[in-house]
C-alpha cells in the first residue's frame, strides 16, 4: 500500500461517482448541480494526475496496473476530453430535457473505465475497464428516451459490443491458455514457446479492440450509433473510447507481443488501409453530419493505426500525436454542431449548413479551418498530425502504406470540400440562434485557434509526446 | 542583416488580412479597399527595397533567416537568390494591381475577397523564399485554400466543378511530393536545400524522387496531359483570380523545377529530360492548336498559358545558361502578359457580359484605347521583338538548339501557332464589322483601367528593349545552379563508374 498515491486519480473519481450517486438520490432536482459537480470532479482528477512526477514508471498490484508516462499523458487527454464534453453540451442536454443525474454519473464511470484500460498491464484488468466503459456507453447511447433512434443506437451498440467483447474474451482465454498468464510481462517471456497458437489469441483480441476503435471491417455499428445517440454522447464516443482503445493497442502489441511484430503487423496494416480508404469513400454519400463524422472518424483511426504498424517508438509517438490533434479538431467540429440551433431545435443535416457564411461569418470561418485541418491541408494542425504519421511510416520504408494513406486523404478532401462548398458557395437559409453558452464559445475559440496557430510552435506537442518510450 | 525582411514580406499581407477580418463588410466601403491596397503597396515597396539591397555578385542565398521550428527536423529557413527575387517582385506587383483592379466584378463579400487575396500573397511569397523543402511544401499546399475559395465563391456558373477540380487535381499531384520530401529527410538527414545542394542525393534514389516532385509540378505548371484543370479554373474564376492564377500560381511549378528538380536530382533530370521535351512539345503544339479553335476568349488565353509554360519547361531542362535564363524571363513575361490579357478580357466582360469571341468584332471603332493596349499584349504573347516575350522565347530556343535541333525546330513551330491564334483572336475581336447591337455604345477604358494596363504594358516593353536588369540580377545565381548541377552530376557519374 506504499504506492497508493499513484492511483489517487482513480480513487478520487470512484469516490466522486459514489458521492454523486448518493447526493443525487437524496437531494431532489439536483441534476444541474450534479452536472457541475462532475465537471469539478473531472478537473480535480486532472490535477491529481500530476500529483506525482509524470515520468514515474511503476507497476502496482502485482504488476497488473502500470503507471508510466504514456498512461499519464493519455489520462490527461481523457480528462481534457471529458471536461470539454461536459462544458460544451450543458445547454444541449437541457433543451433535450435529458439532463439527469445519471447522465453525469455515467460519463464519469465511463471515464473511470477508460482510465483503468489505459493503465492496465493485465488482460483481466483491461477487460474490467473495458466493460465498465462499455456498460456506461450502452446506457448513454440510448439516453434520449424520447427519440426512437437513440434507443436503436443503444441496443445496436449493446448487441454488437457484447459480441465483440465475447470474441475478445475468447482471445484472452486463448492467450492465457498458451502462455499460462494474463499478465503482459509474463506473456512476453513465454512468447517464444508457442508463437503459432498465440497468434489465434492475438487475432481475437485485435478484433475486439478494432471494434472499439471502429476500424474497418468492424465499423458497422459506428454510423448508426453516432447518428442515433444524443450529440453530446456522440462527441464522447468519438473521443474517449478511442483514446482507451489506442492505448490498449499500444500496450498490448508493444509489450507482450513485440516479438511477433511480423505476424500482427499484417493485420494492423490491413485495418489501417481498409479504414483509411473505406472511411473516406463511404463518407462521400452522407447527408447527416453525425454520420459523416462517424465515417471520417473511421478514416482518422486508420491513420492513427498506421502509426502503430511501424514497430518503433517514433510510430507510437506519431499515433499519440495524431489522436491528440484529432481530438481537438473533432471537438471544434462538434462545438459548431451544438451551435446549429434554431427555435430550440438542433439541426444536423449537411444541407442545414447551406449558405451559413452569409449570416455567421465567424462560425463559418471556424468550420472552414477545422475542415481543412481534418482534410490535412497545411498549415493547419491536421496536416502536422498526418505528417508525423507518414514520417514514421516512411522511416520504415513502408511506402505502399504511405502512398495509400496520402491518396485517401485526397478522397477525404472531397467530402470536406463538399461541406465547405455548402457553407460558402450555396444560397443562404434562415439564421441560427446566437445565444451560445460561454463554455461553447470558449471551446470553439480555443480549438480553432489551436488548429490555426499550431504551425507557429509545432514542436511543443512533439516534445511532450517524445517522452513516451514503450519499447 | 538582422531585420527579418523576408519574414515581414511574408507576414505583412496576412496581418493586413487580419485587420480586414475585423472591419465591417460593405460593398462601397472605401476603408477595406484602402487597407488592402495599402498593405499590398507597402509590401511592393519593401520588395523593391529588397531588390535595391540585393547584391547580384554573390552567388549564395541572401537575407537568410534560420530558426529552429520543428525540433530536430525542420528549420524555418528562408532566403533569396537572383532567381527568387524576380518572382517575389512579380508577386507583390501583380497583387497590388489586382487589388486596384477589384471593382464592380466582385459583387458581394468584397472584404472576404480581399482577405483571400492578401493571404494568397503571403503564401506565394513564402513559396519563393523558402529554403527548406518542408517549408516549401507547406506554402505550396496552403495556397490551395484561398484559391479554392476565390474560384468557388466569386466564380462563374460552373464554379463549384472548377473549384473542386482545381483543388483535387493539385492536391493529388502534390501528396506524392510529401512522401518524397520525407524520404529525402530519412535518406539525407535534412531537408535544408543549401545543405542538399552541397552534398547531393544518392543517384539510386533520384529517379523515384524526381518523379514524385515531377507529378506535383507537372500538375501545377500545368503540363500536358494534366493541364485540363487550368482552362476550367480560368474560365470560372473571377478576373482577379485568373490573373493571380496565371501570373503567379503557375510560376510556382516552374520555380520548383528550377530549384528542386534540377538542383537536387541532376542524374534523374538528365535521364528524364527527353520525357520533359516530349511533353513540352506536345503542350506547345497541341494546346496551340486547341487554342486556335476556342470560342471563349478566357479559354483561349488559358490554353495559350499551357503552351507558354511548355516553353518554360523546355528551357529549364536544357541545363544551360541561355535555356534557364530564358525560362525565367519567359515566366516573368508570361506573368505580365497573361495577367494583362485576362484583365483585358475581364474589362470586356464587365461591359458586354460575354466572353465569346463572336459577340465582338469591330471594337476598334468604339474602343480605340483598348485596342492599342490589347495589341501590345497580343504582341507580347506572340513574342514579337521588343517585348519581353521575345527575349524569353529567343533565349529558350537558343538553349534548346544546343541540345537538339529537332526539338528546337518543333518548338519554333509553336511560335508560329502562337502568332496564329493570338492574331486571329485580335482580328476577330477588334477588327471586322461592328455588327452586334449591344456593343455599339460600349465605353472605352476609363482612367483606372488605363492605369492598370499601362502598369503592365510599360515593363513588358521596357524589358523587351532593355532586358539587362532582368538578366544581371540572376546571372550568377543561374550560373551557380548550373555549376552545382554539373558538379553533382559528375560526382554521381564518378561514383557509379568507380562502383561499377
Amino acid at each position: 500500500m506504499d504506492n497508493i498515491n499513484f492511483i489517487y486519480p482513480e480513487i478520487f473519481i470512484s469516490l466522486g461517482i459514489m458521492f454523486l450517486l448518493i447526493f443525487g438520490v437524496f437531494k431532489k432536482n439536483s441534476s444541474n448541480l450534479v452536472y457541475n459537480l462532475s465537471i469539478v470532479i473531472l478537473i480535480a482528477t486532472f490535477v491529481l494526475i500530476f500529483s506525482y512526477p509524470v515520468e514515474t514508471e511503476i507497476s502496482l498490484f502485482k504488476n497488473s496496473y502500470k503507471i508510466d508516462y504514456l498512461s499519464s499523458f493519455m489520462k490527461s487527454l481523457t480528462m481534457i476530453a471529458g471536461i470539454f464534453v461536459m462544458i460544451t453540451s450543458s445547454k444541449y442536454l437541457k433543451l433535450l430535457k435529458i439532463l439527469q443525474i445519471e447522465y453525469s454519473i455515467l460519463i464519469l464511470s465511463a471515464i473511470l473505465g477508460t482510465m483503468v484500460m489505459i493503465s492496465s498491464n493485465d488482460l483481466m484488468v483491461f477487460y474490467i475497464g473495458l466493460e465498465l466503459q462499455s456498460l456506461s456507453l450502452y446506457v448513454l447511447a440510448s439516453f434520449n428516451k424520447n427519440e426512437i433512434k437513440s434507443s436503436e443506437a443503444g441496443l445496436k451498440y449493446f448487441v454488437l459490443s457484447a459480441l465483440s467483447s465475447g470474441i475478445l474474451l475468447y482471445g484472452c482465454s486463448l492467450v492465457y491458455g498458451f502462455s499460462g498468464s494474463t499478465n503482459f510481462n509474463i506473456i512476453s517471456n513465454e512468447i517464444n514457446n508457442s508463437q503459432f497458437s498465440l497468434m489465434f489469441g492475438i487475432v481475437f483480441i485485435l478484433v475486439g479492440l478494432a471494434f472499439k476503435i471502429s476500424a474497418v471491417p468492424f465499423h458497422m455499428w459506428a454510423p448508426d450509433v453516432y447518428e442515433g445517440s444524443p450529440t453530446s454522447v456522440t462527441l464522447f464516443f468519438t473521443m474517449v473510447p478511442k483514446i482507451a482503445a489506442l492505448t490498449v493497442f499500444i500496450r498490448f502489441l508493444y509489450v507482450p507481443f513485440i516479438g511477433m511484430i511480423d505476424q500482427w503487423n499484417v493485420i494492423i496494416v490491413f485495418l489501417a488501409i481498409a479504414s483509411m480508404i473505406f472511411g473516406a469513400v463511404a463518407a462521400i454519400g452522407q447527408t447527416n453530419i453525425k454520420r459523416l463524422i462517424a465515417y471520417s472518424s473511421i478514416s482518422h483511426m486508420g491513420y492513427a493505426l498506421a502509426g502503430l504498424t511501424t514497430g518503433t517508438n517514433l510510430g507510437i509517438q506519431s499515433s499519440v500525436i495524431y489522436i491528440s490533434i484529432y481530438l481537438v479538431m473533432n471537438l471544434g467540429l462538434f462545438c459548431c454542431l451544438f451551435m446549429m440551433k434554431r427555435n430550440d431545435q438542433y439541426y444536423e443535416n449537411i444541407d442545414d449548413l447551406s449558405g451559413l457564411s452569409k449570416n455567421h461569418p465567424l462560425l463559418s470561418l471556424s468550420i472552414l479551418i477545422i475542415l481543412f485541418s481534418l482534410a490535412g491541408i497545411p498549415p493547419m494542425a491536421g496536416f502536422f498530425a498526418k505528417f508525423y504519421i507518414f514520417q514514421s511510416i516512411v522511416e520504415q520504408s513502408m511506402y505502399f502504406l504511405a502512398i495509400v494513406g496520402l491518396l485517401s486523404t485526397v478522397i477525404a478532401a472531397f467530402y470536406y470540400l463538399r461541406i465547405i462548398k455548402i457553407i460558402y458557395f450555396d444560397p443562404e437559409k434562415e439564421k441560427y440562434d446566437t445565444d451560445y453558452s460561454l463554455g461553447l464559445k470558449i471551446s470553439l475559440t480555443l480549438t480553432t485557434l489551436t488548429i490555426l496557430l499550431y504551425f507557429i510552435f509545432p514542436s511543443k506537442l512533439v516534445e511532450i509526446v517524445s517522452k513516451i518510450n514503450i519499447i | 542583416m538582422n531585420f527579418p525582411i523576408l519574414s515581414s514580406l511574408i507576414l505583412l499581407p496576412s496581418i493586413g488580412a487580419l485587420f480586414l477580418l475585423f472591419a465591417k463588410d460593405s460593398q462601397d466601403s472605401k476603408t477595406i479597399r484602402y487597407v488592402a491596397l495599402f498593405t499590398a503597396f507597402i509590401n511592393f515597396l519593401i520588395s523593391i527595397y529588397l531588390w535595391y539591397l540585393f547584391d547580384p555578385s554573390i552567388s549564395s542565398f541572401q537575407f537568410v533567416e534560420d530558426k529552429t521550428w520543428l525540433k530536430e527536423f525542420v528549420n524555418y529557413k528562408v532566403g533569396i537568390d537572383g532567381i527568387s527575387i524576380l518572382f517575389i517582385i512579380l508577386t507583390t506587383f501583380i497583387t497590388t494591381l489586382c487589388i486596384i483592379s477589384v471593382n464592380k466584378s466582385i459583387k458581394f463579400r468584397l472584404r472576404d475577397f480581399l482577405i483571400a487575396i492578401l493571404v494568397m500573397e503571403s503564401v506565394m511569397i513564402g513559396v519563393f523564399c523558402s529554403l527548406d523543402l518542408f517549408i516549401f511544401y507547406l506554402f505550396f499546399e496552403a495556397g490551395l485554400i484561398p484559391m479554392f475559395l476565390i474560384i468557388g465563391i466569386w466564380g462563374g456558373t460552373r464554379r463549384v466543378y472548377s473549384a473542386f477540380k482545381f483543388f483535387l487535381y493539385t492536391l493529388l499531384g502534390s501528396v506524392l511530393m510529401l512522401v518524397a520530401i520525407i524520404s529525402i529527410y530519412w535518406i539525407s538527414g535534412t531537408t535544408d536545400i543549401t545543405l542538399l545542394y552541397e552534398f547531393g542525393i544518392e543517384a539510386k534514389y533520384q529517379k523515384l524522387l524526381w518523379l514524385a516532385f515531377f507529378t506535383s509540378f507537372a500538375v501545377k505548371t500545368p503540363m500536358w496531359p494534366v493541364h485540363t484543370w487550368l482552362p476550367d479554373a480560368h474560365v470560372e474564376a473571377p478576373t482577379v483570380g485568373s490573373v493571380l492564377l496565371a501570373a503567379i500560381l503557375l510560376k510556382m511549378a516552374g520555380y520548383g523545377f528550377i530549384r528542386f528538380s534540377i538542383g537536387l536530382f541532376p542524374v534523374a533530370s538528365e535521364f528524364f529530360a527527353p520525357l520533359i521535351y516530349t511533353l513540352s512539345l506536345v503542350a506547345i503544339v497541341f494546346t496551340s492548336l486547341v487554342a486556335l479553335m476556342q470560342d471563349d476568349m478566357k479559354k483561349l488565353i488559358a490554353y495559350s498559358s499551357v503552351a507558354h509554360m511548355g516553353f518554360v519547361t523546355l528551357g529549364i531542362f536544357t541545363f544551360n545558361q541561355q535555356g534557364i535564363e530564358g525560362s525565367i524571363i519567359q515566366m516573368i513575361s508570361h506573368g505580365l502578359v497573361s495577367a494583362a490579357l485576362f484583365l483585358c478580357v475581364g474589362i470586356l466582360y464587365e461591359k458586354a457580359h460575354s466572353r465569346l469571341i463572336n459577340t465582338y468584332g469591330g471594337l476598334v471603332s468604339v474602343m480605340p484605347k483598348y485596342s492599342v493596349l490589347f495589341m501590345i499584349f497580343t504582341l507580347g504573347a506572340i513574342g514579337l521583338p521588343g517585348t519581353t516575350g521575345f527575349i524569353g522565347e529567343f533565349l529558350i530556343l537558343m538553349g534548346v538548339f544546343q541540345k537538339s535541333f529537332l526539338v528546337a525546330a518543333i518548338a519554333s513551330l509553336g511560335v508560329i501557332f502562337g502568332a496564329a491564334y493570338m492574331l486571329w483572336l485580335y482580328r476577330r475581336v477588334i477588327f471586322g464589322k461592328l455588327n452586334n447591337q449591344n456593343i455599339f455604345e460600349i465605353a472605352d477604358l476609363n482612367k483606372s483601367e488605363i492605369f492598370i494596363l499601362s502598369c503592365l504594358a510599360i515593363p513588358t516593353l521596357f524589358f523587351g528593349f532593355y532586358p539587362e536588369p532582368l538578366i544581371n540580377k540572376k546571372e550568377i545565381s543561374v550560373e551557380d545552379l548550373i555549376n552545382t548541377y554539373n558538379y553533382n552530376l559528375n560526382l554521381n557519374i564518378l561514383k557509379s563508374s568507380s562502383n561499377g
